[in-house]
């Protein structure tokens, strides 16, 4: 095991951060700690980082109880959210850094900057400050830079966070083809489910400071341990007090298929999507079908249909309110 | 330990360089009760400076508010050529010793330079008198009005008054009417520190008074000058009297103070 | 209190359309008010400072230079100059030590010493020498006589010039960006190293903006030292005093002289201030 997190628990004065946490990151894995804001992923990620002491429990890295330790002699990068960029320092003077800490010779450093700078592209930047550099630039020397001091383990807050759409989708696709070629444990934060599942894979979920499953990202998506993985991985709606993946569900025209009788309200054609609205029971749900199946179905508002289950969905039954 | 070492150090300079001899004036003046001091505040020299300095400081204000307001629209609002070197130039005061304000007006109003003589010869005396002191007031103060609203201007930004345009204010009640409540705290601030610094101006007014006792004699010029002839008393209350000012000045800018 | 100045190409130059891109003609109104402005700033500032400096040039450089270099104005000039770039160092040390304790530390009254440290600006100057000569003066209650000797002029410097480096790096420390120190330390640097590598280059700039400024007004400073310095020429007389007496003396050629030396080191000190600024920002 790369780390180890054992009963970590944390609070900020009298609000509990982390509740009993523990986790177990495979060396190699690139693992995501996914949950909603505030719950407690990014204060986890800075307790294995040594940015943050925990209240009871232990941390080991690589098999050394790391609890005790400082940030400097972890051994781990740490990329943060806003970069936290040298301002003074050039892009080569901050993925230098912490090779001159470690009062490495001159020419080593050289030569692993530019090797670095050239893995994330920003070789003919070398001699630009950060300020000269766009989010993603800024970023990826972030990223470089903590890779220089070959860490153990690499953690990143909220990687993306602060980037727009179209760049945050091209760095995704990146740092998983970064990671298969340097095969650095990692782990990062992310409230986004797209992209814990797209990039990650393992995907640890936290909510309330706790943790409430952990898996692949199929494990999670298909096989939510609770109603509020299932909900907060994906879409879902609820028919006959089961929470379902909209996608998951068929329409029959008729009512002979045993399915649960509907009223179509409303059909939204998103593209390749179709998105059905229906009344079950009184209650408003959903159904995702494709355009071909809307299309032979020929449904429209007032249709009286029924939904049912496919075989082999997975359904959650939700406690009776 | 390292954090306890460096506050110690701070706070150890701190007191003996500032705290510990404020509190000790401050202490001397009062050792005696209240008495002494008012007895001293109340000799008819120290009254006539009091008001000497109340006179030149009130005409210093007014004249460097009008002229901090109208120079910040000025900057803020207006473009025209040679607008940094006008920005640059308000600052100059700062850097300018106050004895040579002093000398720099007595060589241009002096009663043997030209403008100075020929305002003699209408009858109006500049040096050694209340204009020469308002002027040397003005010109020490000079920035700090401007100082204090340029910013608060800045981030008000000109939707409200091209709103107020739109809504068919004339420029004045524009003025009235949106700009000066936009600035009034800023505006309270520079008034506050360019009246605590018209009230201790010592050296510009120093040269251009001739400080003559009973006459051109500030409060500052009073202190010192009731020092140097052995009375310390009336010194000290006279200094205890302007640092009370000044702290008072101190909490009112605190408060004024524009938050960020 | 802030006496402290905005730079001269900061961010005072404000409005949309500065530079010569636009040839507009001045509306009616910025005309009227530019033309009252600038009358103002003329009358009461620039003329009587072109005087000076005329007047010290008048008699051609060779008058000039006898003027600064008799034995006592080159005296007070050489222990003014002496005398602030202590004073700077001192400031330069000493502020931020204050400054990162104000921002850094907590302890109680800590709001009280930061409203405080603005006291030298409020203070009246003479009461400021009048402050210290009755700590460190002949009635020393602790014993400790600087009155009439350069350490009481350094002193007096010293007061006057507090708030300057505190409260220019006071914001800079404020707005430092904490996550820069703790991807340091992830990174392998202690507090030491953290500090001479990560904060020090991103304060400097703020430290020796503050301490020109602190430079600028010892150099110009009179008020505070007439009392504790005693005035004594050759030993404690300063350059201010100095310029007092000759002009009391009716030597206004001579301290025009010695004014014109004040003012130039003044707008030297700022500015090499404002090429600081520039070379702070140009990696914002």
């Amino acid at each position: 095991m790369a780390i180890e997190v054992r009963d970590v628990n944390k609070s900020f004065g009298a609000t509990p951060v982390l509740r009993d946490v523990s986790i177990d990151v495979e060396s190699g894995s690139l693992t995501a700690l996914l949950g909603p804001s505030g719950g407690g992923k990014s204060t986890l990620l800075r307790v294995i980082a040594g940015l943050e002491e925990p209240d009871t429990g232990t941390v080991c890295i690589s098999g050394v109880d790391a609890t005790r330790l400082s940030p400097q002699r972890r051994n781990v990068g740490f990329v943060f959210q806003h970069y936290a960029a040298f301002k003074h320092l050039t892009v080569f003077r901050n993925v230098a850094f912490g090779l001159e800490i470690r009062k490495r010779p001159k020419d080593e450093i050289r030569k692993r900057v530019m090797e670095l700078l050239e893995l994330v592209h920003l070789e003919k930047m070398a001699d630009r400050y950060p300020s000269q550099l766009s989010g993603g630039q800024r970023q990826r020397m972030a990223l470089a830079r903590a890779l220089a001091v070959e860490p153990e383990v690499l953690l990143l807050d909220e990687p993306f966070g602060a980037l727009d759409a179209q760049v945050r989708k091209e760095l995704r696709a990146w740092l998983r083809r970064l990671h298969d070629e340097v095969h650095v444990t990692t782990v990062f934060v992310t409230h986004d489910q797209e992209e814990a599942i797209e990039v990650a894979d393992r995907i640890v979920v936290l909510a309330n400071g706790g943790v409430e499953q952990v898996g692949s990202p199929a494990e999670v998506y298909d096989n939510p341990a609770n109603p509020f993985v299932m909900r907060f991985l994906g879409p879902v709606t609820e028919i006959g007090g089961n929470l379902v993946r909209p996608h998951d569900l068929e329409i029959n025209t008729t009512q002979d298929g045993g399915g649960t009788p509907a009223t179509v309200t409303r059909v939204v054609r998103l593209g390749f999507e179709v998105r059905v609205e229906v009344e079950v029971e009184g209650r408003e749900a959903w159904v995702q079908v494709t355009r071909d199946i809307a299309d032979r179905l020929q449904l429209a508002a007032g249709d009286t249909i029924s939904v049912r289950p496919k075989s082999g969905a997975r359904s959650l039954a939700l406690s009776a309110v | 330990m390292a954090k306890l070492g460096l506050r110690t150090l701070a706070l150890v300079y701190l007191l003996f360089l500032l705290i510990l001899p404020v509190i000790l004036i401050i202490w001397r003046t009062f050792g005696d009760g209240l008495g002494p001091f008012f007895e001293a505040l109340t000799s008819p020299s120290a009254v006539h400076a009091f008001q000497v300095t109340l006179v030149v400081a009130i005409w210093a204000v007014v004249a460097n508010t009008i002229f901090g307001v109208g120079v910040s629209l000025l900057l803020v609002r207006h473009s025209f050529p040679g607008k940094r070197v006008l920005n640059a130039l308000i600052d100059l005061p700062m850097a300018v010793s106050p004895v040579v304000v002093g000398l720099a007006l007595i060589l241009v109003y002096g009663r043997f330079a030209p403008a100075g003589g020929l305002l003699e010869s209408w009858g109006i005396q500049v040096i050694f008198s209340t204009p020469g002191m308002v002027l040397a007031t003005v010109f020490v103060s000079l920035p700090l009005v401007v100082r204090a609203i340029v910013p608060v201007l800045e981030e008000l930004g000109e939707e409200q008054e091209q709103a107020a345009h739109t809504l068919g204010a004339s420029p004045l009640q524009t003025f009235g009417r949106i700009t000066l409540p936009g600035i009034r705290w800023a505006l309270g601030y520079g008034i506050v520190l360019c009246l605590a610094r018209s009230l201790g101006e010592y050296g510009a007014v120093a040269v251009v008074s001739g400080r003559l006792v009973d006459q051109t004699q500030t409060l500052t010029l009073f202190v010192e000058e009731r020092f140097q002839n052995f009375d310390q008393p009336a010194a000290f209350a006279a200094a205890t009297a302007l640092a009370l000012i000044a702290v008072v000045t101190l909490l009112l800018t605190k408060l004024l103070r524009p938050k960020d | 209190m802030t006496t402290v100045m905005t730079p001269v190409s900061g961010p005072g130059a404000p409005g949309p359309e500065t530079g010569s891109s636009r040839r507009a003609p001045l509306r009616p109104g910025t005309a009227l008010g530019l033309g009252s402005a600038v009358l103002y700033l003329s009358l009461i500032v620039l003329i009587p400072l072109a005087a000076v400096v005329w007047r010290s040039t008048e008699d051609g450089p060779n008058a000039f230079w006898q003027a600064i270099t008799t034995p006592d104005a080159w005296a007070a000039l050489k222990l003014t100059v002496g005398a602030s770039l202590i004073v700077a160092v001192v400031n330069l040390v000493m502020g931020t030590l204050i400054a990162w304790v104000l921002v850094r530390d907590r302890f109680p009254g800590k709001a009280v010493v930061d409203t405080i440290i603005d006291l030298p600006f409020a203070l009246p100057t003479i009461v400021a020498g009048l402050v210290l000569l009755a700590l460190y003066g002949p009635e020393s209650p602790i014993g400790i006589n600087f009155a009439y000797t350069r350490i009481g002029v350094v002193l007096a410097l010293l007061f006057v010039t507090l708030p300057f480096v505190v409260r220019t790096v006071q914001p800079v420390l404020l707005e430092l960006d904490r996550d820069m120190e703790e991807a340091a330390a992830s990174l392998g640097a202690r507090p030491l190293a953290i500090f001479r590598r990560i904060i020090l280059p991103n304060l400097m700039p703020a430290m020796l903006s503050g301490t020109a400024l602190a430079f600028t007004r010892a150099i110009a400073e009179f008020g505070s030292t007439v009392l504790i310095s005693g005035n004594l020429p050759f030993k404690t007389q300063v350059a201010a005093v100095n310029l007092f007496g000759q002009i009391e003396s009716d030597n206004l050629t001579g301290a025009a002289a010695i004014s014109t030396v004040l003012l130039v080191v003044a707008l030297v000190a700022l500015v090499s201030l404002d090429l600081l600024q520039r070379w702070g920002s140009r990696r914002g």
